[in-house]
């Protein structure tokens, strides 16, 4: 059965190589041979999901293998049929096609109503694409978001119906629930099964989801035919005829399943009397008849079970056929209007004796299937007179519009013009099926055979007189007597109940308006609102919550050492003056004051890895803001107005005091023994190092450290490419890169007879050239030491950046060049290569990614090394830094240089 | 544990210079702020954790190492603002050098919903009308004003 479904999808992927028309006939073939499972399988079961106890289980009864075979069955022809349909070959309606068969067979016979839910959705997403299949035109992709919106919303009912279901029965096999014989009435299985159909409702269009079955007539002919006629709209039908056994005594099963379809039965088929566009008349026609079949599956009784089956593979047959009649219909001339056809009877009389049997068998005239059901049901629900009633009433309304569409589409009412002729090999498909519907009638005993469960009531062509047959002909009768008074000219009476379809209107338009007031009133645009709104929320909660829940405060010290009062004076007092600042420069160095102050502080605070970085970082901090500060204005842009800058004020006071109250009670709230507790002995046993900041860096936390690496390379990216606005000068810059400086010129610097270079002061040359190297050297003592000193990949990359830094500042932008002659590209994705080589290494060799180990290696004139592979995470590091370094100073700096001297000169 | 008073009073500070440049227009002004506000958020993590020790084993007592954990984590955030104040000063000067000034513009779009919120508008994403106007029997041939007398008549495709 598995087979079966990946078959379908292994057509649908293969279905857009594919290209003449004759294709169809090919891919018919796949669905055809869902028809022998039924005769062959009966149960598999294969493990998917273990951790949920998932499986794929799929499974036979009579009602799954009936719906296979029509599923199969109508879906080879219909695809015969889209040979002479479609003009040429459609390979995306062919794929879709297939993917829904695919989904559809997995619906009918999956056992795990997880699984039932999973095919389930997948049928509404493909009925979606085919019903927007002319996904240009406004009307059929509203028509396919209806479908979609209704069946989806009714779809996630049944799914908490489903595990409501599963949860409370233990499993979610149904095979299993059902063994257990009747459900018991708890609250719970009620508001199960109240869900479920909500599901089953809307995705069979029963009353009230009715709406959007019409509209998905957009959808081409073959596919309402097929899925709005024969397949899809069925499985809530099939659900219910497959949850009845068990569900039949829940309270509100019943009375929701038959109170729905009756309703459905009878708006239908009233609706389905005022059309006259023949395919709208078939699509109210199938709602009435789906109103139909889940009166006599959700009656409850074995015998209206049976009857529900034979009619579901009536109904299948009859409407497909009739569907197919009318595609020919439209293709031949151009029409589906009843009112425009007239003569079509006369010129096309094998089409015609198709739609008369199919819509015999509609109307339940013996010896068709139609017929045979329709007996069954009116035997079965002899006992239920309200019900028999209502199903009397809708059945002679079918007759009626039955005959209104065979006189709508055949008969001749006004002078006849030439008809096109119609291949044989068009008519053939619907012809089979309206065959098949004749030989179902003529072979009823052996289809009970088949699907009678031991209901008592066998089914039979001719059960001989009694109130069936009386029934039937009062059907007959009344329909006919409609059909002749609507033929004598009368208007047919509006419809009798509003639909759903005003509410999903209503729904959706509220729901657009909601989301653009929400959005309208937080998202103005302006990012002081947005951030300020954010800001808001951060004091309002955070203060709330500090005033109710805040842990007593447990004392307070002014200070741990008295150095602490000096930095925090020193930082308070450059961050007031920073933001008060008018220049620039003045705030851009109160703000470095407040970095270095902060770096005095973690010193104090015990954490000399984070001083060092923290000194470094602030160090190229403002080497970056000097580079771009030179090209800006020397001021800030106008303050704004006197107001807003209060309420900003304001805003800043209530924050810095929430997150000081946040600080002490954090710090007050500590009484848990702290996670790192264990830090100290993993790294020195499975990191190799001492320095537990830097192996927890490179080891403990090295995910997070990975992630901060792809960040300073996405971030460095976006430098080069918000500076260098053209790929041309992004490629210049690689080739000044590639120019070699070979000769060492007459100066300090390797690039020293420069104009840029001969502008600097001499000192700072013979500076920078006496100390690169001593500082390049000492950022590789950094990166190595770091495991067991203060410093690392990251300190050591800074450092190393520095020197650049320096090199660049003494001697411009060709002694950049030369000092590194390298792409800063090449540092990031080399760096990035090892740190994840690394990583991955660990995993070929049979440990967990970016687990470290520790080797002993002899490396000559050095001796003996103990050396943890860490050590190569952090090399990456340290590259990237560099690269990181590098991208800032040929982006902010030589190439605003280069963009200067073009607008002087 | 007993915090002091001088971390407690600087992360207000801090928090509070910050979040006031945070709220400028000017593109500079708001990266001080970001690194301001960074400052803050870093002590706050740091005050989380014990004072003590460099940790680094074999150089103290264990028992009187500063607690490592809050310290790997400001060590990240450290670096990563290093390439956020990187990528926000190329903003900066690319908003400099297209428009001559760093000042950040209103989103237009944004004021776009505005303006369909102040008229009670939708947006049109509910797609429950037709391009021209709203749905309706609008239509006066017999044909469609027959099919359905419903807000939206079925479009039926061949």
């Amino acid at each position: 059965m598995l087979v079966l479904v990946l078959t379908h999808a292994l057509a649908a992927v293969i279905s857009p190589f594919l290209s003449r028309r004759r294709a169809f006939y090919l891919l018919a073939l796949v669905p055809a041979s869902a028809v022998v499972v039924p005769a062959v399988a009966t149960h598999e079961t294969y493990r998917w999901v273990p951790a949920l106890d998932l499986t794929i289980t799929f499974t036979m009864s009579p009602l799954r293998g009936l719906l296979l075979v029509v599923v199969g069955g109508v879906g080879a022809v219909v695809l015969a049929y889209c040979a002479r349909y479609f003009p040429s070959y459609d390979s995306r309606f062919a794929a879709v096609f297939l993917g829904f068969g695919a989904a559809m067979t997995g619906l009918v016979l999956a056992d795990d109503l997880l699984l039932t839910y999973v095919f389930w959705e997948l049928t509404s997403v493909f009925s979606y694409l085919l019903i927007g299949h002319s996904a240009e035109r406004s009307a059929s992709r509203r028509a396919a978001t209806q479908a979609l919106v209704v069946t989806t919303a009714g779809g996630l009912a049944m799914l908490v119906g489903i595990v409501l279901l599963g949860h409370s029965a233990g499993t979610y096999r149904w095979s299993e629930i059902a063994a257990n014989g009747p459900l018991p009435g708890t609250a719970t299985v009620t508001a199960a099964g109240v869900l479920i159909l909500a599901g089953a409702l809307s995705k069979s269009a029963l009353f009230p989801f009715s709406f959007w079955l019409p509209a998905a007539m957009a959808a081409p002919t073959p596919a309402s035919a097929y899925l709005h006629a024969a397949s899809m709209v069925k499985a809530g039908v099939f659900l219910i005829g497959l949850l009845g056994p068990a569900f039949a005594e829940v309270p509100g099963w019943r009375p929701v399943t038959v109170t729905a379809g009756v309703v459905t039965l009878l708006l239908g088929a009233w609706a389905a009397m005022r059309q006259t566009d023949l395919k709208l008349l078939l699509a109210y026609g199938t709602v009435s008849q789906l109103g139909l079949l889940t009166v006599a599956l959700g009656a409850g009784t074995q015998a209206a079970a049976l009857a529900g089956m034979v009619l579901l593979l009536s109904h299948a047959l009859f409407k497909a056929t009739l569907f197919l009649v009318v595609g020919i219909i439209d293709r031949t001339t151009g029409t589906r209007d009843l009112r425009e056809l007239s003569g079509l009877g006369r010129a096309h009389p094998v089409l015609a004796t198709v739609a008369v049997l199919a819509v015999a068998s509609m109307a339940g005239v013996p010896p068709l299937a139609g017929f045979v059901g329709k007996e069954a049901l009116f035997a079965a629900l002899a006992t239920d007179p309200p019900v028999l009633v209502a199903v009397v009433a809708g059945s002679a309304l079918t007759v009626a519009y039955g005959l209104r569409f065979l006189w709508g589409a055949f008969a001749t009412k006004q002078e006849v013009s030439g008809f096109q002729p119609v291949n044989a090999s068009f008519i053939a498909p619907a012809a089979l099926l309206a065959a098949a519907g004749l030989a179902t009638g003529v072979l009823a005993p052996w289809l009970d055979h088949l699907l009678n469960p031991g209901a008592g009531y066998h089914l039979a062509l001719w059960h001989g007189f009694g109130l069936p047959v009386l029934l039937s002909l009062v059907v007959w009768g009344a329909g006919i007597g409609v059909h002749a008074w609507q033929r004598a000219g009368r208007q047919w009476p509006a419809r009798l109940l509003p639909t759903g379809e005003s509410a999903y209107q209503r729904v959706m338009r509220a729901v657009d308006r909601t989301a653009v007031e929400v959005t309208g009133a937080s998202q103005r645009g302006s990012m002081p609102f947005s951030l300020g709104l954010i800001l808001v929320t951060l004091v309002v909660l955070g203060g709330v919550t500090l005033l109710l829940g805040a842990p007593r405060p447990a004392g307070l010290r002014l200070w741990d050492t008295p150095l602490q009062l000096v930095a925090g004076v020193v930082v308070a007092a450059a961050a007031l003056l920073a933001a008060r600042a008018r220049h620039r420069m003045t705030a851009m160095i109160l703000v470095g004051v407040c970095g270095y102050g902060v770096a005095v502080l973690f010193v104090l605070h015990g954490a000399p890895d984070l001083a060092l970085t923290q000194f470094l970082v602030e160090t190229v901090t403002i080497v970056m803001f000097v580079l771009v500060l030179r090209r800006l204005p020397v001021r800030f842009s106008a303050r704004p107005l006197r107001t807003t800058r209060w309420l900003r004020a304001a805003l800043g006071a209530a924050a810095g005091l929430v997150a000081a109250g946040m600080a002490w009670a954090a710090t007050s709230g500590r009484t848990a023994v702290p996670i790192s507790v264990d830090f100290p002995d993993l790294a020195v046993s499975y990191g190799g190092g001492h320095n537990i900041v830097n192996v927890a860096l490179v080891d403990i936390r090295a995910w997070d450290t990975m992630g901060e690496i792809s960040v300073l390379v996405v971030a460095a990216t976006g430098v080069a490419s918000l500076i260098f606005r053209r790929s041309s000068s992004l490629q210049r810059r690689s080739a000044e890169q590639n120019v070699p400086t070979a000769e060492a010129g007459p100066g300090w610097l390797r690039a020293a007879d420069t104009p840029e270079a001969q502008r600097q002061s001499i000192v700072l040359q013979v500076v920078a050239r006496l100390v690169f190297h001593t500082i390049v050297l000492f950022s590789v003592y950094l990166l190595f030491s770091g495991h067991n000193a203060p410093g690392g990949g990251f300190a050591g990359g800074l450092v190393a950046g520095l020197a650049l830094v320096t090199r660049y500042l003494a001697g411009g932008r060709r002694e950049l060049n030369a000092a590194a002659p390298v792409d800063a590209g090449f540092l990031l994705g080399g760096g990035l290569l090892l740190s994840v080589g690394t990583g991955a290494a660990a995993l070929v060799a049979g440990g967990e990614v970016l687990q470290s180990a520790l080797l002993d290696l002899y490396v000559p004139l050095l001796g003996h090394l103990h050396v943890a592979t860490s050590v190569f995470f952090d090399v990456g590091v340290y590259l990237i830094v560099i690269g990181l370094v590098l991208e800032i100073l040929r982006s902010l700096g030589a190439e605003l240089d280069r963009v200067h001297e073009e607008a002087t000169s | 544990m007993t915090p002091n008073l001088v971390s407690i009073v600087l992360i207000g500070v801090l928090f509070a210079t910050g979040v006031s440049m945070l709220l400028e227009r000017s593109l500079t002004r708001v990266l001080m702020g970001m690194i301001l506000l960074g400052n803050g958020v870093n002590l706050l993590i740091l005050l989380g954790g014990k004072a003590g020790t460099p940790p680094i084993v074999g150089d103290g007592p264990a028992e009187e190492m500063a607690d490592p954990l809050p310290q790997i984590m400001i060590l990240t955030a450290i670096v990563i603002t290093l390439g956020m104040t990187a990528f926000l000063l190329a903003l900066a000067y690319r908003s400099w050098a297209m428009s001559g000034h760093d000042e950040v513009q209103d989103d237009v779009e944004d004021r776009r919903i505005m303006e369909l919120a102040e008229r009670d508008e939708g947006s049109g994403a509910d797609d429950t009308h037709d391009e021209h106007g709203p749905a309706g029997p609008a239509s006066t041939t017999p044909h469609d004003s027959d099919i359905s007398r419903d807000s939206s008549t079925p479009v039926v495709a061949r």
